[in-house]
């Protein structure tokens, strides 16, 4: 197992005034907040996952039933985990980037805390099983108008200081520019129209453009615009192609958002809709080439960091998890895999790479290279337990995703072959099985990183003099 | 323009969005606009069936405090909440609500899907589902007994040993009465596929294939599905 010996961190640098640009509590709350939902929502994942063991520990317990800690893990994940990280990742580059400050600090404040109120009123409606039946939207009906005010204020704070800057706008910017009303507008979409204007059909389609534009139209634009930031600073050199990373962007502006109804392929949504929805995301893997092909141009020359950068580590893993989830993405989109594929948990598969694998692994990078600096830590508690972080996480990530897309496979043919329903069961079990463990590793990985964070934190001895 | 604030904003942030909304979002609903969507109570006057009329002859005390009398409001009240209940317990998140055209779905459960079976207000939004960890429950009305559905509720292993569902204790005064949550899930269940005239009971058949006898598509042909399958 590689250590990566981090060298004593330098305080960030501060060049040009963006030091004070930054409020760090604000950016340490943020992280704080989204590790406590990120430890809440995966306890809830493994918690679900034994449900499948036949061994659920809480069986008839109304507020843990299995269904409601499904939809707490997976709102929990989005809402509590990512977009608090975001949020704060934002808080941390925008302004450097733009070299402005956000509209308001106090709103910047205003906004952390009902934002922390829509998660926590999120988790007592799904636990009360007072969902909406939107996949990925299960935040009750009464939440809704207040996330959307809450997203537009995000907007108006973030935006007021890219419309302020006067130099030239690098990537990350544009990523941040568009995020921000894709944000809004698909949490709008798929939370009201669904639920007061369109039904039946047509109303499928609409979820499916919500469960696809909420990651990516809100998630991958983030991301990608804080992987354009960090690894340029971290590799300290300037991103590969700037006009490759325009194809990136335009490409993803375009596509992305046409894809959404493959989510619901073979209903009767109509057929021609969905061989478009089928094309574009097809078109969106050729995309992703591009963005991949300029951050491993990028690395070029700089391979050591893979072993010696932890940050630079998770963020290329991330994204050679990018690349293969969507990879298979292009696969499984096609009506010849769907025969099989859909409805099995090849797609839960897919899902848990692409939001843990993919932006876990981007988030955990960005906590890792962010923390000590933040709290005003020279260095790591222990640089072996980030090690043992990453990797268990890397494994534990791999055996899920494999264990469960081969599962998918024996699922959709045991269905297809029409045996009696309990034998994809039974077959199903050693999967499962192999899942729920390989997501303990991933959990303890979680809870050593948040010891690390903590003695960080705390231990006077690591304080800058 | 494309690299500019006002540029990014405008097309990519907003026009390329609302695009794809049109295109992708906008249009099938058009499309499907000459569909008029149907209230509850229009669903549950096309047809009560007998599993809801045999809650109120078997628990009629509780049956007439929960939902008085069988009517057709009482039926959509009903089915109103049975499918409240069936979000909020994220029934739809292992369960689907639409049969595919492939992989043989027409014979384990029947008629392939139609647009016309979601145009009304218990599918807004649709139910569709996402993940069959338990089975497709678009044709499963009658398909088993409210007695079935009562024990499988209470405690599904008892009477599907492989069974990951988990049970709902708290759809019971006792361990064979169920409450109003509960009356009104089975009455939901038991209306889902209630408007087909008739749909396969492929699970019960006496054959039904083993995982360990390689002939699954010569004893499919014994139940009279001699249609062509679309081979995969």
């Amino acid at each position: 197992m590689t250590t990566a010996a981090s060298p004593p961190l330098m305080p960030a640098r501060d060049t040009s005034g963006a030091h004070a640009l930054v409020d760090h509590k604000l950016v340490t709350s943020y992280f704080v907040a989204s590790f406590v939902y990120y430890i809440i929502a995966l306890l809830a994942g493994g918690l679900y996952s034994m449900q499948f063991l036949q061994h659920y520990p809480f069986p008839g317990a109304e507020l843990f039933s299995p269904g409601r800690i499904r939809m707490l893990h997976t709102n929990g994940m989005a809402y509590g985990f990512i977009a608090n990280a975001f949020l704060g990742g934002l808080h941390w580059a925008v302004p450097r980037l733009t070299l402005r400050p956000v509209l308001s600090a106090k709103l910047s404040w205003f906004i952390f805390i009902a934002w922390q109120g829509i998660v926590l009123g999120t988790v007592g409606g799904l636990l009360t099983g007072q969902a909406q039946a939107v996949e990925w939207g299960e935040t009750p009906v009464w939440i809704d108008p207040v996330a959307v005010l809450g997203l537009t204020l995000v907007g108006a704070n973030f935006l007021a200081s890219v419309f302020r800057m006067r130099s030239s706008m690098y990537v990350s910017v544009w990523y941040f520019i568009a995020a921000l009303p894709w944000t809004l507008l698909t949490y709008t979409m798929g939370n009201f129209f669904v639920e007061y204007w369109i039904g039946g059909t047509a109303s499928g389609a609409i979820i499916g453009l919500f469960i696809h534009d909420l990651v990516g139209l809100f998630v991958t634009p983030i991301g990608w615009g804080l992987m354009y930031y960090f690894v340029p600073i971290i590799l300290k050199k300037p991103i590969w192609s700037h006009g490759l990373s325009l194809v990136g962007f335009w490409g993803l502006a375009f596509f992305y958002p046409l894809n959404g109804i493959h989510h619901f392929l073979y209903t009767p949504i109509p057929m021609f809709l969905q061989h478009g929805a089928i094309v574009a995301t097809i078109a969106v893997e050729f995309v992703v080439t591009t963005v991949i092909i300029n951050f491993f141009m990028t690395l070029r020359g700089s391979g050591d960091a893979l072993r010696r950068n932890l940050p630079i580590r998770w963020f290329y893993v991330g994204m050679v998890f990018y690349f293969t989830t969507c990879l298979q993405c292009a696969f499984q989109v096609t009506l010849t895999f769907q025969k099989i594929i859909h409805f099995s948990d090849w797609v839960v598969g897919h899902a848990h790479l692409v939001m843990f694998g993919v932006f876990g692994f981007w988030i955990m990078g960005m906590f890792t290279y962010l923390f000590p600096r933040l709290v005003g830590a020279t260095r790591w508690y222990s640089d072996k337990l980030n090690a043992w972080h990453f990797w268990l996480s890397a494994i534990g990530m791999l055996i899920m995703f494999f264990d469960l897309v081969i599962a998918g496979l024996v699922q959709g043919f045991l269905w297809k072959d029409l045996a009696i329903w309990e034998e994809s069961l039974r077959a199903s079990m050693p999967f499962w099985m192999i899942r729920s463990w390989s997501g303990l590793g991933i959990i303890v990985a979680q809870f050593l990183f948040g010891w690390n964070m903590y003695k960080t934190a705390t231990d006077r001895s690591l304080r800058a003099a | 323009m494309f690299e500019s604030k006002s540029g990014i904003l405008a097309i990519g942030g907003v026009g390329f969005f609302v695009f794809a909304y049109i295109v992708m979002g906008a249009l099938p609903w058009t499309i499907y606009k000459d569909q008029p969507e149907k209230s509850i109570l229009e669903v549950a006057s096309e047809g009560i069936p007998h599993e809801f009329v045999d809650l109120a002859e078997r628990f009629p005390a509780q049956f007439k405090e929960h939902f008085g009398e069988v009517s057709y409001e009482s039926f959509a009240a009903a089915l109103e909440l049975g499918r409240d209940i069936y979000v909020g317990e994220a029934c739809w998140h292992c369960h689907s609500q639409f049969i595919r055209p492939v992989s043989r779905e027409d014979i384990r459960w029947g008629p392939i899907a139609h647009a016309r079976e979601y145009n009304n207000e218990l599918q807004r939004p649709v139910l569709f589902g996402t993940r069959r960890v338990g089975p497709d429950l678009s044709r499963e009305a009658g398909r088993r007994s409210n007695d079935w559905h009562i024990a499988h509720f209470y405690e599904p292993t008892n009477v599907v040993a492989a069974s990951v569902m988990p049970a709902y204790p708290w759809f019971f005064d006792e361990a064979d009465v169920p409450n109003k949550r509960g009356m009104a899930i089975i009455a939901y269940v038991q209306w889902l596929g209630s408007w087909l005239d008739e749909y396969p009971y492929y699970e019960e058949a006496p054959k039904a294939p083993k995982l360990d006898d390689d002939a699954s598509s010569t004893e499919v042909a014994d139940h009279g599905h001699d249609r062509e399958q679309e081979e995969i």
